[in-house]
């Protein structure tokens, strides 16, 4: 028996249904249908009344699960892909998570994004919209890379008081698997060393975590010991672990699937100048994906995000210096 | 009414001497539709989210007049804290959201708390009620709020204020339905009209309509036909409302058609009339003196981050 991905999402949710009657769900397709990708299969099932299908409304979606929050719920709303939630980025960003701040009142709400590239999706079925919610303050933005944070890290964000914005991989769901999920796990806010090593420290999170390693996996052969940090949560940020990692290997590359304009990667970057710029060896570099809309032919795809490929190019120039 | 006009009289004057942080965004007009709406509904019970131009109607709510000028001044006591200012003031927890600028995003919100009030177990006999401009009847979010609670059927008002003009867009290049109350149906939400200068038929029809909701009938919508009679805000003269608007019906002041119509059914006497208007200018005195004796927010003392929880969270 293994537990891919999204299992672990799935499970969460039950385990959530089930211990805090304050939990419910809401989003398109998502009660008898299961979901476009099935998260919420049989949930509705097992919990009648706590499942619920919504309109194709993303800003009422979110609207009406601030309001929710409000009357002391705890609200999961499933967009059915992150980039729809651009529809709803007006109640995201002004009322969920200006709430605690203007009113002292917070909003626990998780917003699951089902976010990232898959080969044939296209432009708009493929976003990473975590650096754009990353940008405001008051929201809490998590991107699981493994079956194990898949299921903590969702059970943890619903238990939070702050709104979140859950970002799971795509290409993750039913491509990550694992023996079991495991009982030990770290907070959100930590950042966890996905592959130690030595002589240069890759800053990823998401999906991107598996090709740096395997990008690390083929440097060995050449005698290189790449560490790869996967940071679990990009806001809060956490930059101890970076640093420490910085420190070990005197150079970093900052890796994201999302846009190359700004964003995680970039912040990684700016941060690590300046709080660790005396722990650099090298000018501090990172790897996004092209800086076109995500293109539908599987072969454009591959060449648009960060490959294991791409990542050694990047990293032997790292090296290089 | 007589006390959001008089404290709206008094927030104009200390907007023109400079003493307000923001800006001011008066009612003047719309008085008798808001207060009947604010007065159906019972708080501690139902939950309403005001809009712009909504000080009666947050006054007959039960919103304190102290909860209005702390907001405006800035004090720290308010319930925003200096946070945020003006008309985008709340208590959420007493069932009255605080109000962001964005227009329509109060509709979901309001449907939101009926929702989880059905969960809960704690529907029954509850209303949700919201007010729009006719300008944020074209956003997005006030059609897909609309379609939920209609959806939902949930016993939510929502009153359309169409005070004739968005800022200075007038209805022609709003909307081009001859009347609003006919996207009523369309949702799938009861629709009555009435004339919003009118205080005894607004406290039929949008008492009515709450009634209605409250009773089980579902969504409600009402369009009240009115005037804004002061500019958007205190910084606009509203030269653009021409005069025939002006001296027509809609621009007939509702306050004073109110005091004629009280005085007539013999409702009140005038003397009545004078000493609720002079309770109500002593009650504004107090409570902008007290707001504006009382600290505004310290930057270096207060912790004003964004966030409930403390990062990063310990290891467990
Ligand atoms: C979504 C959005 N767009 C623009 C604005 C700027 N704005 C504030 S009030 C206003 C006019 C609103 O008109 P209406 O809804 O008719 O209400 P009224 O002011 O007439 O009461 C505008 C354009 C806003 N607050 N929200």
């Amino acid at each position: 028996m293994s537990v891919t991905y999204i299992d672990a999402i799935r499970e969460a949710q039950e385990t959530l249904l089930r211990e805090d009657p304050r939990v419910f769900l809401y989003g398109q397709d998502i009660s008898n249908f299961g979901g476009a990708f099935k998260a919420t299969k049989g949930l509705s099932d097992a919990f009648p009344n706590r499942v619920f299908d919504s309109p194709i409304s993303e800003d009422a979606m979110i609207g009406l699960a601030v309001g929710a929050a409000i009357e002391g719920m705890r609200p999961i709303v499933e967009m059915q892909f992150a980039d729809f939630s651009s529809i709803a980025f007006n109640q995201i960003v002004n009322q969920a998570a200006t709430h605690f701040y203007r009113t002292g009142m917070p909003i626990p709400i998780t917003v699951r994004l089902p976010s990232g590239g898959t080969p044939g999706s296209g432009p708009f079925h493929s976003q990473s919209m975590e650096g754009i919610y990353a940008q405001y303050p008051g929201l809490v933005v998590v991107t699981p890379a493994t079956v194990s944070d898949a299921y903590h890290m969702l059970i943890d964000s619903v238990k939070l008081d702050d709104p979140v914005i859950y970002c799971e991989h795509k290409f993750l769901y039913r491509w990550l698997k694992s023996k079991a999920i495991n009982g030990e796990h770290l907070p959100i806010g930590r950042a966890r060393i996905a592959r130690p090593g030595k002589h240069a420290s890759v800053v990823t999170y998401s999906a991107m975590v598996h090709e740096a390693v395997r990008a690390a996996d083929r440097l060995q052969a050449d005698g290189w010991e790449i560490e790869v940090v996967d940071l679990r949560s990009v806001k809060p940020l956490d930059l101890d672990t970076v640093l420490a990692s910085v420190a070990r290997t005197g150079r970093l590359l900052a890796i994201g699937e999302a846009f190359p304009w700004g964003g995680v990667t970039a912040e990684v970057v700016a941060k690590v100048t300046e709080e660790g710029f005396h722990l650099l060896d090298a000018p501090p570099q990172r790897l996004n994906a092209r800086d076109t809309p995500v293109p539908y032919h599987p072969k454009l795809w591959a060449a648009h995000r960060p490959t294991p490929e791409s990542i050694c190019d990047a990293l032997r120039k790292l090296l290089s210096f | 009414m007589l006390r959001a006009r008089i404290l709206e009289n008094k927030l104009s004057s200390l907007y023109k001497a400079g003493k307000i942080v923001g800006g001011v965004y008066l009612g003047r007009g719309q008085e008798a539709v808001s207060a009947t709406l604010g007065a159906s509904l019972i708080q501690g019970k139902d939950c309403f989210a005001p809009l712009i131009r909504d000080q009666a109607g947050r006054t007959a709510f039960g919103e304190p007049m102290i909860d209005c000028t702390r907001t405006y001044l800035g004090s720290v006591e308010g319930p925003m804290k200096g946070r945020d200012g003006n008309i985008h003031r709340g208590r959420p927890e007493m069932g009255m959201p605080a109000m962001i600028s964005h227009l329509g995003a109060q509709v979901p919100l309001i449907a939101g708390m009926l929702f989880a009030k059905r969960l809960k177990g704690c529907l029954d006999g509850c209303v949700g009620a919201t007010t729009v401009g006719d300008g944020a009847t074209s956003t997005g979010a006030f059609h897909e709020g609309m379609n939920t609670a209609a959806v939902e059927n949930l016993p939510m008002v929502v009153v359309v204020a169409n005070n004739q003009f968005a800022y200075s867009t007038p209805n022609h290049r709003q909307f081009a339905c001859a009347d609003l109350v006919e996207r009523a149906k369309g949702y799938g939400f009861g629709g009555h009209s009435v004339d919003g200068t009118d205080l005894l038929a607004c406290a039929e029809v949008i008492g009515g309509a709450v009634r209605k909701a409250r009773e089980g009938e579902g969504p409600q919508m009402v369009v009240a036909h009115l005037l804004r009679l002061s500019g958007h805000g205190e910084h606009d003269d509203g030269s653009y409302v021409p005069d025939s608007a002006k001296g027509g019906h809609y621009g007939r002041d509702c306050i004073e058609v109110a005091m004629r119509q009280l005085a007539e059914g013999g409702y009140a006497t005038v003397d009545e009339l004078m000493s609720w208007q002079e309770e109500a200018a002593e009650e504004v005195q107090k409570a902008v003196a007290q707001a504006q004796q009382e600290p505004v927010p310290d930057p270096y003392r207060e912790n004003w981050t964004a966030l409930s929880t403390r990062f990063p969270i310990p290891a467990p």
